[in-house]
This record gives C-alpha cells, structure tokens and sequence, in this order.
C-alpha cells in the first residue's frame, strides 16, 4: 500500500506500524462516574468493518507521527489521510 | 545423437552446439533452444510420468503453462525440482532428469496404478482411507506421503544469491507481445516512464512464434527492431526474463527477474534472481492467450501437443515433434499449424475439423466434420482413431498430433484483487473483470483481439488512453500492417462417449472425474476444484480449468458463465522461496544481539543459548569437565561460598522517565 503521508508525500506502508482503530484518540475522562466501563470499552472495544475504517498509522521509520487514516477494508482504497495532531487539535484539544 | 527433428529456419544459433544430459544420456541442442525444444529435436516425445497414474507424459505447450514436462533442472546443491522443460534455456553442460518414477522414465514400475485407475477415481483418498482411523498416522500416511509430490530436493544449501530491488514508473506494460511492444512504443516516444516486462528470454510474443503475422515483413524482425528501439530510450525499461508475479494495493507489482537461469553458474557478485517491487502509476496487461487442448480418449499420449506450440517449436525454434502430424481442431487458428508445418517439409497426415464447413486445402487432407476418438502408442504417439461424419471409423499413422480448442485470455492478475473474469460469447472464453486492481488496464491477446493487426491497435490506443490520463501528450503511432483474419471457431470441449479423456494432465483429472463430481454433488466450481484437484499445482490449470468448467456446465444444465469460474491468486508461475527470502538468510535473517559481557565470556569459554535474538552464557566449562551439570554444580557452590555475577541484560529494559528519575535505581526499588 501507499500512504500519502501529509507533509512527506507518498510513502511504502512498510514504513509505517498499523496501530488500530482511530478511536483510540479518545480517552475517556478518568474522573467519570462511569469511567471504569469506559475504559474497559476504550481498552477492549474496537469496530471490525468490512468498509471505510478510521485508524491510526505511527510512521516509524520515518518522521514518528501518527496519522488518522480512513481505509477500505475490502478494497484498501484511502480515502482521507491528516495528521493525528491535527485531528486532536480540531476536536479543541491542546495536542 | 544428431538431431532428427530439426527444421530449416528458426531462431536459434546454429554455429553454437551445447551439449546437454537428460536422464544421464547425452544430447546436443543449439543456442537460443529450450530444453523441450533441444529433446524434441532429439526425436525425445516422453518427457515426465504423471503425478497419479504415472502415464507416460510429454511436452503439451511451449510456454510456462506447461503441465507434463516437469522435471528436475541441474544437480548438486543446485537441483531444482519440478521446472518446466518447456521454459528451461538450454545451457552447455545442463543437467536434467525426469522425475516422479520408480525404476526408469520408460519403464516405471508405478504405472501400475494405470491399471487400478477405476478405484483411484477422485475422492479416492478420502473415501478410503477413513477406516481404521488408528491406520492413519502409522500406515496410510507414510504410504501416501511417498506415492505423492513429484520432484525431489537435494537438502543441501543453495549456494546462489537472492536479492530484492524497487522500481518506479508511469507505467508497466506486463508482456512484450505484439500488444505490449506497441504500448511500449506508444508510451515510449511520448516521453512516459515505461517498463516493459516479459517472461521470456526473446521478446515478441506470438510474433516469434508465427510466419505471417506481419503482411510485409516478418514479425520477428520488428519484434527485434522495437525492442532495440525501446532499449535505446532513456525513459524505457526493458526487462526479460521477468515475470510480473502479482499485483498488489496501489499500483505496486511484484516481479521476478531471472538473472543467472540461464546460465551454469551465476557471475561473480551477481545474484540467480531478483525479486522486483514496481510502483506504478498505472499498468497494462498484455498477457496474451493460452491454447485450450480438447479432450478425447487418451489425448495424453507423448506427441500429442496444442497446435499453437507446435508452431512455435516449428517457427521459432525449427522443431517438430514427429515428420508425420495430424491437427484436431475446432477453429481455423489449428488450420494455420498444417500449413506452416507443410510449408517447412513435414508432412501432414491431415486436418480433423469438427465443423463441417472446414475450409479446404490443397497441400493436405482435411476431414471436415470429423473427430479424434482415439490414441494408440504406449511410450509415444503412433496413430489416432477417427470418427468420420458417416458414423465410420478410420485409423490414421501419426507420430504426433496437434490440438486447438480455442484461446483464453490470459487474465490472472486481473482478478488478484478477486474480481471475477466476466464471460465473453464473442471468443467463447472469460475475459477480464470489471473491477480488476486499480490502475491497470488490459489489451491485446488478453482483452479477445486474437489478430495481430487488433492486438497492435488495441496496445497502442490503451496506451495513449493512459497518457492522456497522466497528462502526458498522446502519441499516434504508425502501426505495421498485419493479419486481421477472424478466427472462425465452434466451441468444442471433448469428444462423446469417452471414459479416460485428460482434463488436466498434470493432476490426472479426466472427463469422468468430473462427472463423478458432479454425480456426488460437487457441482460448485471451488468443490469440483477441491474434490478432482482440477487446475491445481505448478501449472493452476492455465491449460484445463475451462475443460473442467464446460463438462460441469453441460452436466448441471447451466451455461458455461453461469457455473462461474474460479478466480487467480499470485504468483502467476512458481517461485523460489529463495526469491522471496533475498539476503535476509543465514545469519543475515536477523540480527545477533550481544550483551556488554559477550567478548568477555567468549574468552572465558562460555557456552551460549539463543533467547530470541540474544546470546546468553550458559555455563563456563573447565578443563577436565565433561558434562554441563559439572560445570553448573562448581558455578553455584562457588557463588554460594563468594559472589557471582549473571548478566541479565538479555532479559529486557527498563525505561525510567520523568522528575527524580535518578532516585529510583539508587535507591533498588526496581
């Protein structure tokens, strides 16, 4: 596959390690009430679709970043790729 | 043994003999030879023994379709089992044997399981050998595991080079057949990133294979003359001897060139192959086809051949199998080998054509609307049984015959993404899917254009689609005028009524496996796969599965697109292990990790053990002890009595961070 990183261009996903689920982003507040279920789901529960799949990608022998990768799973087409930080950064996030 | 069968003609050197062994008997063939064309020359038609019955086999094709003539390439650390003696290049000194028997190729004692061939029908392994289950492990396996397989290993290391390299470009024209040459032309002159790979050692496909492809000069020259041009091109890659394997996400191919195959030993530093990774922007397959064989009642016989190769071995190569040479066809393209063959001094004994409005010849007899229904000659052909279109039978002497039952396009990568190959009426044949992997495109042979006119029309003006594409300025390119003859055809699969017609002469499939399939409701192509082994091992039925599939078709009551086909996976022909390995072999498959202690230890004499990938001291034996346990026994009293020292810097780390990171290890608490 081919990752077209956003500030490095093109890149062989051999480069990079597949780090799952992108919803890993999203860590639930450990003052929660509920925040032991919380974590439970954020630690164990992951979607498996057959279809766009938003995820993340550590460019480890490149530039170290991770990027939020929107992937076919049936056809690895990719459809969208940012810069994890960047993702973080528009959900009102300081980094 | 001089060489009985050679033509006039041809290409290959005649001023350079190499000699050559085949089953330790000695041979001479000529430079530019296979080793399937050098044996046929020497008037050699048995080849292999089958994988099942252990029926006598020949040559069935020309290229690396090739079912039958299996064999084990060299000796040494460098034997190679199961290659193909019909894409093998002949070498001074190349050894080879014929493989899968038991005493010799001419009299192999296992043939025996001919004649059981009612019990070994398919499915015989499973039904049998379900009772006593205790049999399994202790007899039927070790019984099993000896009569299976076909070539052997030498257990020794290979002492050849692997290496892996990368590549980039606009595009890759997959095969340098008239279509590909064209594309590669068109591409070439408008300034793209072009690599040109073929399988085969001489480029032109079907261009060297044919004498009148061209209308005004001769289709190998301008094979040569485009490829010296291609050559001369900064921007043009031209790679024989390579095989685009598969293809992968995003436009990325992978490929084997074989570098040093064809020679006895590679040069220094250079490696036998390499194992490409393209990345390209886009991609045109221009495969070719693949001749269909017919089946009738032992169509397997040495001799019996398609009629598309055996132009090959007469045009390309100067050879033919036999000076005696019957054709069965359904189509005119069968026509084309008498003539050629005619032309070149053989003589033909006739032309069996299915349909009765065969076109006639002058030169030879043609038996319109007739069949093959028969073959005789144990170790070779001898002659064939006729049914004439009166209901008479006649036998005809014939030391070899062709067969054509059609092409199909050769489509494999295209559905490596597993798209389904869609069937085409027009040409009787599945062609390429809609969704095939992104970015490639197909053309020539491969998309139906069997003329060379269309297959040079259809390359160049896929290119130029491409072009356009990558905003690169269209190029119209003057294409030679060539042959634009339709290839009149009625589709035919096998002849009626026969009980061991050869599906798929490399696993012994025949028509009635697959009605015993069918019969016990395999009907499914991927259980009728499973159950007969139909289209599996080193060829994956690029001569048989269509066979198969029509039988199933005309059994379940469906059309031939109906029943659906199986689909393609990578790689397109076998491939080293070696070639996929490259240099991460030996101690280079990982690295070796030492701890800071190891040149220490080793001056001590230590004795390491592998954890993962570090080397730990063990123990450190002293003079005089001779077994671990002394070694260890005087380690642990003495560190009982004083102090030791274990360094334990194989079992991991520990990463301290943070403010007072320093107060952590002073104070032990790790």
């Amino acid at each position: 596959m081919i990752i077209n990183h956003p500030i490095l261009g093109p890149r062989d996903s051999a480069e990079f390690t597949y780090m799952g689920d992108a919803a890993l982003l999203d860590r639930p507040d450990w003052q929660a009430k509920d925040a032991l279920l919380q974590f439970i789901d954020y630690g164990y529960l992951r979607d498996n679709p057959a279809g766009p799949h938003t995820e993340l990608w550590y460019h480890e022998q490149g530039d170290r970043s991770f990027l939020v990768i929107t992937r076919d799973t049936t056809t690895h087409e990719i459809s969208s790729v940012k810069l994890a930080s960047d993702v973080a950064r528009g959900r009102g996030r300081s980094k | 043994m001089s060489q009985i069968n050679r033509l006039g003609g041809g290409q290959i050197d005649r001023t350079k003999t190499l000699n050559f062994k085949f089953d330790g008997k000695s041979f001479q063939g000529h430079d530019g030879d296979t080793l399937a064309s050098a044996l046929l020359a020497n008037n050699v038609r048995l080849m292999g023994r089958s994988f099942k019955y252990h029926r006598p086999r020949g040559v069935l094709t020309s290229g690396s379709e090739e079912p039958n003539a299996i064999i084990e390439l060299r000796d040494g650390a460098r034997q190679e089992p199961n290659t193909r003696a019909t894409t093998a290049e002949l070498f001074e000194g190349l050894t080879a044997k014929s493989q899968n028997k038991i005493g010799s190729l001419r009299f192999d004692f296992m043939a025996i399981n001919d004649r059981f061939s009612n019990f070994l029908t398919a499915g015989f392994y499973y039904k049998t050998f379900m009772w006593p289950a205790a049999f399994w492990e202790r007899v039927y396996e070790p019984i099993i595991r000896k009569a299976a397989g076909l070539g052997s290993i030498s257990f020794e290391n290979d002492p050849d080079e692997y290496d892996r390299g990368f590549l980039y470009c606009d595009l890759l024209i997959i095969g340098a057949g008239p279509s590909g040459l064209a594309a590669a032309l068109t591409a070439g002159r408008a300034g793209a990133q072009v690599i040109l790979a073929d399988e085969d050692y001489t480029m032109g496909g079907r261009l060297n294979s044919e004498r009148f492809s061209f209308v005004d000069q001769s289709g190998a020259d301008w094979a040569v003359k485009t490829v010296a041009e291609l050559a001369s091109l900064p921007n043009v890659r031209v790679m024989a001897r390579t095989t685009v394997l598969g293809a992968f996400d995003h436009g990325i191919y992978g490929a084997l060139e074989r570098v040093s195959d064809h020679i006895a030993v590679p040069e220094a530093g250079k490696p036998r192959q390499i194992l490409w990774k393209i990345y390209s922007k886009r991609s045109l397959l221009c495969a070719g086809a693949t001749e269909r064989p017919i089946a009738f009642e032992n169509n397997d016989r040495p001799g019996i051949m398609l009629a598309g190769a055996m132009r090959s071995y007469a045009n390309r190569w100067a050879v033919t199998a036999a000076h005696n040479v019957a054709i069965f066809t359904n189509n005119d393209d069968g026509h084309k080998t008498a003539t050629d063959l005619h032309a070149a001094g053989v003589s033909i004994a006739a032309v069996v054509d299915i349909r009765q409005n065969a076109p006639p010849s002058q030169d030879y007899e043609v038996i319109a609307g007739g069949q093959v229904v028969n073959s005789t000659g144990r170790l070779g052909l001898t002659s064939i049984d006729i049914s004439l279109p009166d209901g008479s039978r006649r036998t005809l002497p014939c030391g070899a015959l062709g067969m054509s039952g059609g092409w199909n396009p050769n489509i494999h990568i295209t559905s490596h993404h597993r798209g389904h190959p869609v069937w085409n009426e027009e040409i009787a044949a599945f062609g390429p899917p809609d969704n095939g992997p992104v970015g490639l495109s197909v053309a020539g042979a491969a998309l139906g254009n069997f003329t060379t006119a269309g297959a040079l029309a259809s390359g160049s003006s896929k290119a130029n689609t491409i072009l356009k594409n990558l905003g690169i300025k269209e190029n119209k390119l003057a294409l030679p005028l060539a042959e634009d003859a339709p290839a009149n055809m009625t589709p035919f699969w096998y002849v009626e009524g026969c009980s061991r017609a050869w599906l798929d002469q490399q696993n012994d499939v025949t028509v009635k496996d697959v009605k015993l399939s069918h019969q016990e409701n395999f009907v499914s192509v991927e259980h009728l796969k499973r159950y007969t082994t139909l289209g599996m091992a080193t060829d994956q039925g690029k001569t048989s599965n269509m066979g198969g599939l029509a039988i199933m078709a005309e059994l379940t009551g469906k059309t031939i697109p109906e029943v659906g086909t199986t689909i393609f996976r990578p790689p397109y022909t076998p491939t080293a292990i070696g070639a996929f390995a490259g240099r991460d072999r030996g101690t280079d498959f990982r690295p070796t990790r030492q701890s800071p202690s190891h040149k220490w230890a080793t001056e001590q004499g230590a004795v390491f053990v592998e954890v993962g990938m570090w080397l730990r001291a063990q123990w450190f034996p002293k003079a005089g002890e001779t077994h671990w346990r002394e070694s260890v026994d005087r380690e642990v009293v003495a560190t009982r009595k004083s102090v030791g020292i274990c360094d334990v810097t194989t079992l991991g780390k520990i990463d301290v961070q943070g403010a007072d990171f320093c107060y952590i290890p002073q104070q032990n608490l790790l």
